[in-house]
């Protein structure tokens, strides 16, 4: 590493930075890479990439723009971050696009030989905003990216493609300065990935320091900020973003209930990333199915349900839509089957690469006639894992289909994750029926939990029908009595309303009364315990529920809410989840705190509400 | 490649191991009840283990035959049987995998599932019952009417071109055809044995009568005094010849196919078309798919029966040589593999 200049250095407990350029600026590798690198460093981390529905939309639009946050801190980090410290731009579009996400006073570096008439007009400028005063309220730095990155890369190459490629590593050197990382995880996390070119390899760590260095000789980079370590759980971590621990909660289950993994599903944003990730792991047994749409999806692992698959879909909100016929199917056959739902904004095509929970009415109530199912929400990226694995364990052992929603922002997003050891998660016992039992009958229930068994075809002695037709009791055959119809809806209910027994108890951060209880559910856990947590700190009366089982709700839930004078519950839709406490335990009067803008809640807001109503006379 | 086979059957079975209990409940002089019959006498000549058939069906009249047969069954929703059965056969390679369907399931709503299935070439065998009407929801017009028919949904006739269904089938890359009418139980059976020895997506294409809503819709075809003239019977390595005497037969003229009869004009049998179902270009096929009275004879029997992969073979091969060959071999692997570190 270059000697560096005796500068400053400003111990933080948390920094947000953010990457942002054309969409082919290579701005979600930057991020990646630095997120790596402070993982390595001992810190804790949330990433969020923040890209275009658009492929490469046209060059230097605001369309076009690509970023990717990090959030890194010295403790646990809940959220990707409101509002950034260093913003890195590579261009006008993406400058004009974050600013508004760029905290007063944040450190702006921009790609200054971007920023000619042309680039100036098309992001919609007036004036040059790196001449006009309008930045001066922020530490700007104007780097020359482009030339010195091409200047930096005379001996190596003449091709101008290739340093206009590698502007981001330029600016990626200038954070590693700023933020004192040492280059060499970054650089054996090069080696690796153009293993087979050395070339490009040495090209990037080229920039790089290029761009190290040239920090060190920038006046206004007067101060570095040092991140101490966090004081995290002893373990072997990894980072893993909520899609792909979504994939492998899924196989995890399949593992440890002996049951192999059957996915079909249909490419959808945000939730490909799971069909991508399962394909990769046939060595493990997984067969994925990839349909010609969302209802094969689904039907297509109803298919392998029946047969003996812990089966699964995957998809987003347009996607739930389409299943939900085949998703009545699996409530009537009472087979298992894990539906992932990683929502998004809607209605209709909405808003696809942006996040919301706008779904869970959908996943409560989206179906034709009486027909629950088991609704349970992730609420962090990394706890995808552990809630794809809790999906497929209900799913199997109470022989019911089982929602889990997730989000595009938990989907997307990485954490840092502590790699569990399989010994150490729970055993899947499926209700197996067993070959040539003389007693077996398709809708012979257990007594205590309701769940009928699970007969395989090509078992011995068991041949029997199911369908979407209505059951008769305990023997399967087909009827249309009244009084049965009203029996089997009751048992299938009863079963649903049963897993309330084998679900953790919902628990409370904070006391257990006080002035005000405010409640989450799914992806915004982070933000809403850091808003409560924030106001405990300045000793106000103040707890948090986060809700992660939704249909059943855990047995206590009636007793949790009692002792607040206040209840909030705060949603990132139009109050989908305080309507469903409301019908649930209406006893309460439910105050709600939402937003539906496709995007996540930042603490700011979410703590001026929480005063708000502790003002409130 | 392993083959991976259905298990056979220790004992000899007969047609009783594969009767339901069941009532079954279609209309008395209903073609599908020759189809069942038909079900019940190939299913114990196949010889697979009788755990190991599994019959899935969608919605419509056709659709309840899995309630008729002793087999593992699954009677799902309307067209998507296709869908049902890809997952079954995927997720257990080692069943013998049946679908009943109709031209309303398959045609119309489950059209997607249908092609789709058809062009990945699973296993698996479909009935499909064409009696042109949707029987169920009694009496409106289905994807295969013929065009100005008079239906409930269409009292100045149909206005839409109907599918025939051959010509979808070889269209979406279908590697078997078959065709039979409902009344030749012996011809029936013949193809679905046909269909159970093809390594693919067999599709037999039966022309029933619904004698309530459409009755004699096939009657061109199968009546007493035109079937002889309008049927030629197909099979492989043999002349295409028909007719009372079997004195008719089909011969390619130029690009086309023309109806001969032999004796006459100097035509002799050398003259006639020799049928090879196994021909991996589909052109003849689709040509003799096509064919239909007045000018030229309806194909029944195997019209084509190519040898391409299976998918639920290769999926089983990709998995065989990921396991061979990838370090991943448990959840452990997995969690600890890639970019780890460890906090003290």
């Amino acid at each position: 590493m270059a000697d560096k200049k005796k500068k400053k250095i400003i111990e933080r407990e948390d920094v947000v930075v953010k990457f942002v350029g054309d969409s082919g600026d290579g701005m979600q590798l930057s991020g990646t890479l630095f997120s790596d690198s402070a993982a390595l460093a001992g810190n804790d981390l949330a990433t969020f990439p923040d890209y275009p529905a658009e492929i490469r939309a046209p060059h230097n639009t605001i369309a076009g723009v690509s970023g990717f946050q990090v959030h890194i801190g010295s403790s646990k980090v809940h959220t990707t971050g409101d509002q950034c410290d260093v913003l890195v731009a590579m261009n006008p579009a993406s400058l004009k696009s974050n600013l508004k996400w760029a905290k007063i006073g944040a450190t702006l570096i921009v790609d200054a030989d971007s920023f000619d008439d042309k680039a100036i007009e098309k992001a919609g400028y007036k004036t040059n905003p790196l001449d006009d005063g309008s930045l001066e309220k922020f530490n700007l730095i104007k780097a020359p990216i482009s030339s010195m990155t091409k200047e930096s890369l005379v001996e190596l190459t003449t091709d101008n493609k290739v340093a206009e490629k590698s502007r981001n590593m330029f600016a990626l050197g200038v954070i590693y300065y700023i933020f004192n990382r040492d280059f060499d995880t970054t650089f054996k996390l090069l080696d690796a990935k153009f293993k087979k070119k050395p070339g490009v390899a040495e090209i990037n760590k080229t920039v790089i320091k290029a761009g190290y260095s040239y920090a060190d000789h920038v006046e206004a980079l007067a101060s570095t900020f040092e991140i101490p370590r966090a004081k995290m759980e002893k373990g072997k971590y990894r980072n893993i973003t909520g899609n792909v621990a979504t994939a492998w909660g899924l196989l995890a289950a399949a593992e440890r209930s002996g049951r192999p993994l059957f996915l079909g599903s249909y490419p959808i944003t945000p939730a490909t990333e799971i069909l991508m990730e399962l394909s990769k792991h046939k060595s493990l047994g997984a067969k994925v199915f990839q349909a010609e749409d969302e209802i094969a999806g689904i039907c297509s692992a109803i298919g392998a349900s029946f047969t003996g698959s812990l089966a699964c879909t995957s998809t987003s909100g347009p996607g739930l839509s389409l299943k939900s016929e085949a998703i009545g199917l699996a409530v009537m056959t009472e087979l298992p089957l894990v539906i992932v739902n990683v929502q998004r904004g809607g209605p209709s095509t909405g808003l696809p690469t942006k996040s919301e929970q706008s779904d869970l009415y959908q996943a409560l109530f989206g179906r034709n006639g009486e027909a629950p199912v088991v609704v349970i929400a992730a609420s962090s990226s990394a706890n995808c894992f552990y809630f794809a694995f809790e999906a497929a364990k209900i799913a199997l052992e109470h022989m019911t289909p089982v929602i889990l929603l997730t989000d595009g922002y938990l989907g997307n997003g990485s954490q840092l994750f502590r790699i569990p050891k399989m010994k150490d998660m729970p055993k899947i016992t499926p209700p197996l029926a067993e070959a040539n039992d003389p007693n077996y009958k398709p809708y012979l229930r257990d007594p205590e939990t309701f769940v009928r068994k699970w007969a395989l075809p090509g078992t011995d002695g068991l041949r029997h029908r199911i369908g979407g037709l209505e059951k008769e009791n305990i023997i399967g055959t087909v009827s249309t009595d009244p009084l049965n119809h009203q029996l089997m809806v009751d048992f299938r209910e009863k079963k649903v309303q049963k897993v309330a027994d084998f679900i953790p108890e919902q628990t409370i951060t904070g006391e257990a009364e006080g002035d005000l209880l405010v409640i989450s559910w799914g992806g915004t856990e982070g933000a809403v315990l850091s808003a409560v947590e924030a106001l405990q700190k300045e000793g106000k009366k103040v707890s948090h529920a986060h809700f992660s089982y939704i249909m059943p709700l855990p047995k206590n839930t009636a007793e949790v809410l009692k002792g607040y004078k206040n209840i909030l519950v705060c949603e990132l839709n139009s109050g989908q989840f305080v309507n469903y406490l409301r019908m649930t335990n209406p006893e309460h009067q439910y105050k709600q705190f939402n937003k539906v803008q496709g995007l996540p809640f930042v603490v700011s807001e979410l703590k001026v509400k929480l005063n708000e109503i502790l003002e409130e006379k | 490649m392993e083959n991976y086979t259905v298990e056979r059957s220790k004992v000899e079975l007969t047609k009783e191991d594969f009767v339901s209990d069941q009532m079954v409940k279609w209309c008395p002089g209903c073609g599908a009840h020759a189809i069942l019959s038909s079900v019940a006498n190939v299913f114990p000549k196949i010889g697979y283990r009788k755990e190991n058939f599994c019959m899935v069906s969608g919605i419509g009249c056709s659709s309840r035959f899995p309630y008729y047969v002793n087999t593992y069954g699954f009677h799902s929703i309307h067209g998507r049987a296709a869908a049902i059965s890809s997952g079954v056969k995927i997720s257990n390679p080692h069943l013998s995998v049946w679908m009943a369907t109709g031209d309303g399931d398959s045609m119309a709503i489950g059209g997607n599932h249908f092609i789709h299935i058809i062009r990945r070439n699973i296993d698996i065998n479909i009935i499909l019952f064409n009696n042109q009407i949707y029987g169920l929801t009694k009496g409106q017009y289905s994807p295969t009417t013929p065009m100005g028919s008079v239906t409930k949904t269409s009292p100045q006739g149909t206005i839409e071109h109907p599918f025939n269904p051959g010509e979808l089938i070889l269209g979406a890359q279908g590697t078997f055809f078959a065709r039979a009418v409902d009344t030749n139980v012996r011809m029936m059976t013949e193809v679905m044995f046909e269909a159970a020895r093809h390594d693919g997506t067999s599709v037999i294409e039966i022309l029933q009568n619904c004698i309530i809503f459409a009755d004699k819709t096939h009657a061109q075809i199968t009546s007493k005094d035109l079937r002889d003239d309008h049927q030629i019977h197909l099979k492989n390595g043999e002349p295409m010849l028909f007719g009372a005497g079997k004195t008719k037969g089909i011969r390619l003229n130029g690009t086309r196919l023309e109806v001969v009869e032999i004796g006459k004009d100097g035509i002799t049998e050398d003259d006639i078309m020799v049928h090879d179902q196994y021909e991996m270009d589909p052109g003849v096929h689709l040509m003799l798919a096509k064919m239909s009275p007045p000018h030229l004879p309806m194909a029944f029997g195997v019209i084509r029966s190519a040898m391409y992969p299976t998918y639920d073979d290769l999926v089983e091969e990709q998995i065989r040589y990921a396991k061979e060959n990838s370090k991943i071999k448990n959840m452990d692997d997995l969690l600890n593999s890639g970019d780890t570190w460890d906090i003290e």
